[in-house]
């Protein structure tokens, strides 16, 4: 697979439009034995590029069974789902590596960086899955990504040895290293405090300013504030689906919380 | 991903466990190391059945009176065609494969030279029989077809011999020595031929005329056998088919009777004790070839564990775009490097052993680059055949799956 039509489509006055996720009658069952849970029921949504989505819902809902399947991780049970153009239920196993490798980057609640390996090495690991780049670059751009999340002090730190925040900011410059598309992310604040999760919110918003479209799960409203939309589930429904027209700013709420750190 | 990187990949995993590691390298160790041993083993016998086979001589052939093999049951006198001196007459005259020919007969005998005593074997031959076995005099000279006509009472002396009747640092040839109280002049020594190919000693032997040893000392006319030698390897099977007309000819027996005679040749011999030391090469070779097996089941085993272990980090990397590819080839590498160094290690252990059993022990060992490099191929053929299923296995699992795994 190439990637040329998927940018002749999105360059293409016609495809601006077009939205980069599309999913249409979504539905995912998982059986354990003689119970069927249904996990997702026929779920119609579409994001538009650019755009900066927060999911909520209650526990069980399936926020993380719909993310796992736009993310590529997971085959829905039934439905359709077109991501940038291409309809991902006709890809092939290497073909999904690739759109997850180039299109996608995830974001875990917790984390999944690789331990025993030091925080530019993780960031690295998707430049290395590709062939059509040379160890050096890879090295400058894992770097480069590291230093854009604040972490060029913590480069050759392993996991155990970064607090949470700085772990999830691995993370973020990892799923940004190969310039995604889209970059989903599945409670990234779940386990940090305010001000670690203002922060990590703060980097999703200067992705998004970029182009990247962020679709970001999370339970805390706060959160859900930062998003120019938010759409809620409810067994494996969308029960709301709202814009946000005026979302709060990461760096002016960081400011409200600690005035004193911009007079220092 | 880059080959570089999956060996780095590779040796980090298996230095985090090194115990772990060298327990599952010792499997192959010790595979590797036996198989070193057992083929330097195995080809050192073959090496040493082949010298003691070309100390027979060169295109030797061989006629026993009797069917069947030397020395069985069935050679009962008055059965037997008996061989003479007309039969090797007949067969020099005609028999055109053949360049030397010798009847020869062999009695034991009680040898004595100034008090000291030795028993041994001594062969009357004609005087070729020195050049169908290559054998010739370190000392003094051989006798002629004279002596053989005068049936002159002359002996050539094996070093044993030498060494039992004279001691160190005589001169033998000239003395008379008693062979059954008869009086015989030492005319030479022959030269040492070691150990024969069923352990005897080639050098407890006294070699005289043919005529000598059966008038004076046997006193019986027939041959115990004749020994010719063809006078190229390739006419050693015309040859042989030369004699066998030439002497169901003379015994009136028909084509497809059953002689009562037996022509055995050095090829066939060579092939015999060939295929003896093929089957031992080939059972040594077994056994080591189950310890190299059973090394591979470890590595199995542990590379199983390793990609259960390793479930989350395969996730991580599926997530992050890795192909089943790379997954595949991250556990094959590390299998494969299992595999390698313990046939590394392996080979300088076996090729240990054989250097000790050879110097220390005294055994025939030969260590060859073939064995080495058959152990290496094999080892590292044992790393990708059993690191291919943990390997698929890890290739094959779900992202989704694999991220959640606990
Ligand atoms: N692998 C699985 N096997 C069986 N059932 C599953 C599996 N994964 C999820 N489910 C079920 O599917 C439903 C949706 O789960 P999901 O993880 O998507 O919920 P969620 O909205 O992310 O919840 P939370 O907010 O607690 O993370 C739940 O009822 C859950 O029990
Ligand atoms: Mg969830």
């Amino acid at each position: 697979m190439t990637d040329a039509p998927i940018r002749a489509a999105g360059s293409s006055p016609g495809a601006q439009s077009a939205p980069i996720v599309s999913v249409r009658n979504l539905t995912k069952t998982y059986k354990m034995g003689e119970v069927t849970v249904e996990a997702l029921r026929k779920v119609d949504l579409d994001i538009a590029r650019g755009e900066f989505v927060a999911i909520s819902g209650a526990s069980g809902s399936g926020k993380s069974t719909f993310m796992n399947i736009l993310g590529c991780l997971d085959a829905p049970t039934g439905g359709k789902y077109v991501l940038d153009g291409r309809e991902v239920e006709s890809l092939s196993r290497d073909e999904l590596s690739l759109m997850r490798n180039r299109k996608l980057g995830f974001v875990f609640q917790s984390f999944n960086l690789l331990s025993r390996t030091t925080a530019l090495e993780n960031v690295e690991l998707p430049l290395l899955y590709r062939k059509d780049t040379r160890p050096a670059d890879n090295h400058e751009k894992a770097l480069a990504a590291l230093r854009a999340v604040g972490l060029g002090e913590r480069v050759h730190h392993h996991p155990n040895q970064l607090s949470g925040g700085q772990q999830q900011r691995v993370a973020i410059a990892r799923s940004m290293v190969n310039d995604p598309v889209l970059i989903l992310a599945d409670e990234p604040t779940g386990n940090l405090d305010t001000r670690s999760s203002i922060e990590i919110i703060g980097l999703f918003q200067g992705l998004n300013v970029k182009g990247i479209t962020i679709v970001l799960v999370t339970h805390e409203p706060d959160i859900a504030s930062y998003a120019g939309r938010l759409i809620v589930f409810r067994d494996g429904n969308v029960v709301r689906d709202e814009r946000n027209p005026s979302p709060l700013r990461a760096s002016d709420e960081l400011a409200k919380l600690n005035p004193a750190e911009k007079i220092a | 991903m880059r080959m570089s990187a999956l060996l780095i990949i590779a040796l980090r995993s298996l230095a985090r466990n090194k115990l772990r590691s060298f327990l599952t390298m010792l499997g192959i160790i010790i595979g590797v190391g036996a198989v070193i041993a057992m083929l330097s083993v195995g080809q050192g016998a073959k090496a040493m059945v082949q010298t003691s086979i070309a100390s027979l001589g060169t295109n030797v052939i061989t006629v026993f009176p009797g069917g069947g093999s030397p020395g069985s049951v069935r050679t009962e006198a008055g059965t037997t065609s008996r061989l003479t001196e007309d039969d090797v007459e007949a067969i020099r005259r005609e028999a055109e494969g053949i360049r030397y020919l010798t009847p020869t007969a062999r009695v034991s005998a009680q040898v004595k030279f100034a008090g000291q005593n030795w028993r041994t074997s001594v062969y009357g031959a004609y005087p070729e029989y020195l050049q169908i076995r290559n054998w010739n005099p370190v000392e003094g000279v051989s006798y002629g077809m004279s002596d053989e006509r005068g049936a002159s009472k002359v002996a050539l002396l094996g070093q044993t011999v030498v060494k039992n009747l004279f001691g160190e640092g005589v001169n033998a040839v000239g003395q008379t020595i008693r062979i059954k109280n008869l009086p015989f002049r030492v005319i030479g020594i022959l030269e040492s031929k070691g150990q024969g190919s069923f352990g005897q000693d080639q050098d407890d032997i006294i070699i005289a005329p043919y005529s000598t040893v059966q008038k004076k000392l046997i006193g019986a006319t027939y041959a115990q056998n004749l020994t010719a030698s063809a006078v190229s390897e390739d006419a050693i099977p015309e040859a042989s088919a030369q004699i066998d007309e030439i002497l169901r000819r003379r015994f009136h027996i028909g084509p497809s009777d059953t002689p009562d005679y037996t022509i055995r040749t050095q090829t066939e011999i060579a092939q015999a004790a060939g295929s003896v030391s093929q089957t031992m090469t080939v059972l040594l070779s077994s056994i080591a070839g189950i310890s190299l097996l059973v090394g591979g089941i470890g590595i199995m085993n542990i590379m199983l564990v390793s990609v259960t272990e390793r479930t989350r980090e395969i996730g991580i990397r599926l997530a992050v775009g890795a192909k089943g590819r790379d997954i595949l080839l991250q556990f094959l590498v590390e299998a494969v490097t299992i595999s390698f160094f313990g046939g590394l290690i392996g080979v300088a252990l076996g090729a240990g052993a054989s250097t000790f059993l050879s110097s220390v022990q005294g055994w025939a060992v030969k260590l060859s680059l073939s064995s080495i490099l058959i152990a290496f191929i094999f080892s590292a053929a044992t790393g990708i055949f059993f690191g291919w299923y943990p390997a698929r296995k890890a290739a094959r699992l779900n992202p989704i799956d694999a991220l959640r795994y606990e």
